[in-house]
């Protein structure tokens, strides 16, 4: 079984966000990327498929975007990072993701004559929280598409999974390939091991160029949210007035 | 250019609240393009009543794609019949609400229908001289991003609780669409569907949600939580530890890798204020912070803040609300 697991470059939660400039784009310097936290559920799951059939399971990481100047800024390393759970190589595509549809596409255009079984993604990354690529590629494969995924479970070539829905869960079933983009839920996240890094740094990391595409969607500015004054302190022995406020905005 | 369309989706055979926002910036959007507003359902039938709240939040039409296979949720079905009425239809802008099925299919939708996807906007798109414009709230509501394409056709998701629902009532033409889902589509197959507590508001909807933390030190005190829910007519939610221990379900919790949510009123009882939590919750319009700890970072982001021991302050606030709610009641 060949599962492909497909991550974001994004900056760490904790991290200050500053623009630039011009307002188009983040201001990387200073800034710490992370393998965005949903990706990290997939690459627990795949790492569990993997240990259970070692030699069945091939799991490849893929990720579209460009080293910065930084080491806290490292496509590589965080390739890496996944690599040392225990998968089996990485592939950077050599471009900056710039909107959806073009990391969709060019993901889409590396996985298409591969035979991968499953293409693992997180539901959405902590930058722009889009959901796009996911779907996306689905599409372009025209593949199953299963979103918010909290579970799956392979027997015989068909997968069980449980979706995430308003107010409750399904239970899908689907032939392999297809496409699912992960919920918490999915798998326990995991901590790489000394003996995993060690392993990771001689496993291979193939570089690819991006194909051409153009773009569907453009960043015209980013600003500041607007400033949040200070709080309203209420007594703790004046509730109603806090209800009283509440009440004036309509809210009860 | 016939029309702008919205994905009127029902939920158990209901118009919920995320439809009718997509409705009203529907309208809006058609209204400023001089068009008229279609909505669209696609279900294996249609309930009584559904077409006249369409009419009743601007529709000009209701386009019925109907078929036995719509009876439970494929999005790529859902995204191919879609992608048939914007072709035949010669539609190029659609506005689809940014619920969990509404984000699986749009994406599928923007591909089968080569058109630029707009995700999780708060305005309704403007024209301008970069094309089509909206606003989205980026980087775990650390930052705004305005985003823009001259692509058509454009599909937009609309973020939940970002436009208040508006009537505008008007007549309602319907409009049959014969479209059959191939056996591609529905490969995969809803085996079945398990509704947490129906009784209950979903997180992702609801208005009001009253939240607890560790602060209130173990699952059996969750009284106080629920039962300021109860007044207020909220959802209660929780932070990621008091889930990860297993005090609360885990869905439940809300923050960057549970849910995100926008209520109007978001209630933090017991929670530090945690930046992973923030992300979740920063963009609700009112936060009320209730916490014994006056260094608790939740307090910065907060419109109103107790400190105050939640043992005695909350039952006491739920007691104040009824009183409110009950000399003001109609």
């Amino acid at each position: 079984m060949k599962i492909l697991c497909c991550i974001s470059h994004v900056p760490d939660t904790t991290t200050r966000i500053q623009f630039t400039a011009d307002g188009k784009a983040l201001e990387r310097s200073g800034v710490t990327f992370i393998i965005n936290p949903y990706d990290d559920f997939v690459l627990a799951r795949a790492a569990e498929l993997k240990e259970k059939n070692p030699s069945g399971v091939h799991v490849t990481v893929l990720c579209v975007g460009k080293n910065g100047t930084s080491p806290t800024d490292s496509v590589d390393a965080n390739l890496r990072k996944a690599l040392a759970l225990g998968l089996d190589e990485a592939v950077r595509i050599d471009a900056e993701p710039v909107d959806a549809f073009f990391v969709a596409s060019q993901i889409a255009a590396y996985a298409k004559d591969k035979g991968f079984d499953l293409l693992f993604f997180g539901k959405e990354s902590i930058d722009y929280n889009g959901s796009q690529v996911p779907g996306m590629v689905a599409a372009l494969l025209n593949l199953p598409f299963i979103s918010f995924a909290t579970s799956i479970e392979i027997n015989n070539g068909t997968a069980t999974l449980t979706r995430e829905i308003t107010g409750g869960k399904e239970v899908i079933e689907s032939p392999l390939p297809l496409v699912l983009s992960a919920q918490k839920g999915l798998a326990e996240w995991r901590i790489p091991n000394v003996r995993g890094i060690m392993q990771a740094k001689s496993k291979p990391l193939h570089v690819i160029p991006p194909i051409p595409v153009s773009p569907r969607v453009q960043t015209l500015r980013h600003e500041p949210p607007p400033p949040k004054g200070a709080f309203k302190k209420i007594d703790p022995d004046k509730v109603e007035e806090l209800v009283q406020e509440l009440a004036n905005k309509g809210l009860i | 250019m016939s029309a702008v369309l919205v994905w009127a989706e029902l939920t158990e055979g209901r118009l919920k609240k995320p439809s009718l926002e997509a409705l009203t910036a529907g309208r809006r959007w058609a209204d400023a393009l001089g068009l008229p507003l279609w909505a669209v359902i696609i279900s294996d039938k249609v309930p009584e009543g559904i077409p006249a709240t369409l009419g009743e939040y601007g529709a000009d039409k209701v386009i019925k794609v109907l078929a036995p296979e719509f009876a439970s949720f494929s999005p790529n079905a859902y995204a191919r019949a879609l992608a048939a009425v914007l072709r035949e239809k010669n539609i190029s802008y659609a506005l689809l609400p940014q619920t969990y099925d509404g984000r699986a299919i749009a994406p599928m939708l923007s591909i089968w229908a080569e058109a630029a996807l707009l995700s999780g906007i708060v305005t309704v798109p403007e024209k301008t001289e970069n094309g089509f414009t909206a606003k989205r709230i980026a980087y775990s509501n650390k930052g705004i991003e305005w985003v823009s394409s001259s692509h058509l056709p454009l599909i937009a998701t609309l973020k939940a609780n970002s436009i208040v629902p508006a009537k505008s009532p008007r007549a309602i033409e319907e409009e049959d669409f014969p479209f059959k889902p191939s056996e591609e589509d529905v490969r995969l197959r809803v085996v079945r569907v398990e509704k947490i507590a129906a009784d209950k508001v979903p997180l992702t909807e609801a208005e009001i949600v009253v939240s607890g933390g560790r602060g209130l030190k173990g699952p059996e005190n969750w009284g106080i939580v629920e039962e300021l829910a109860k007044v207020l007519g909220a959802a209660t939610a929780c932070s990621k530890p008091v889930a990860d221990v297993g005090w609360r379900p885990h869905h439940e919790h809300v923050g960057q890798t549970g849910i995100q949510i926008s209520p109007n009123l978001y209630v933090a009882i017991g929670i530090s204020g945690a930046i992973q939590h923030l992300a979740g919750v920063a963009s609700s319009k009112t936060i009320v912070v209730i916490n014994n700890d006056p260094e608790a970072p939740f307090f910065k982001a907060a419109d109103y803040g107790i400190v105050g021991d939640a043992f005695d302050v909350v039952p006491r606030l739920t007691e104040a609300i009824r009183r409110y709610k009950e000399q003001h009641a109609h």
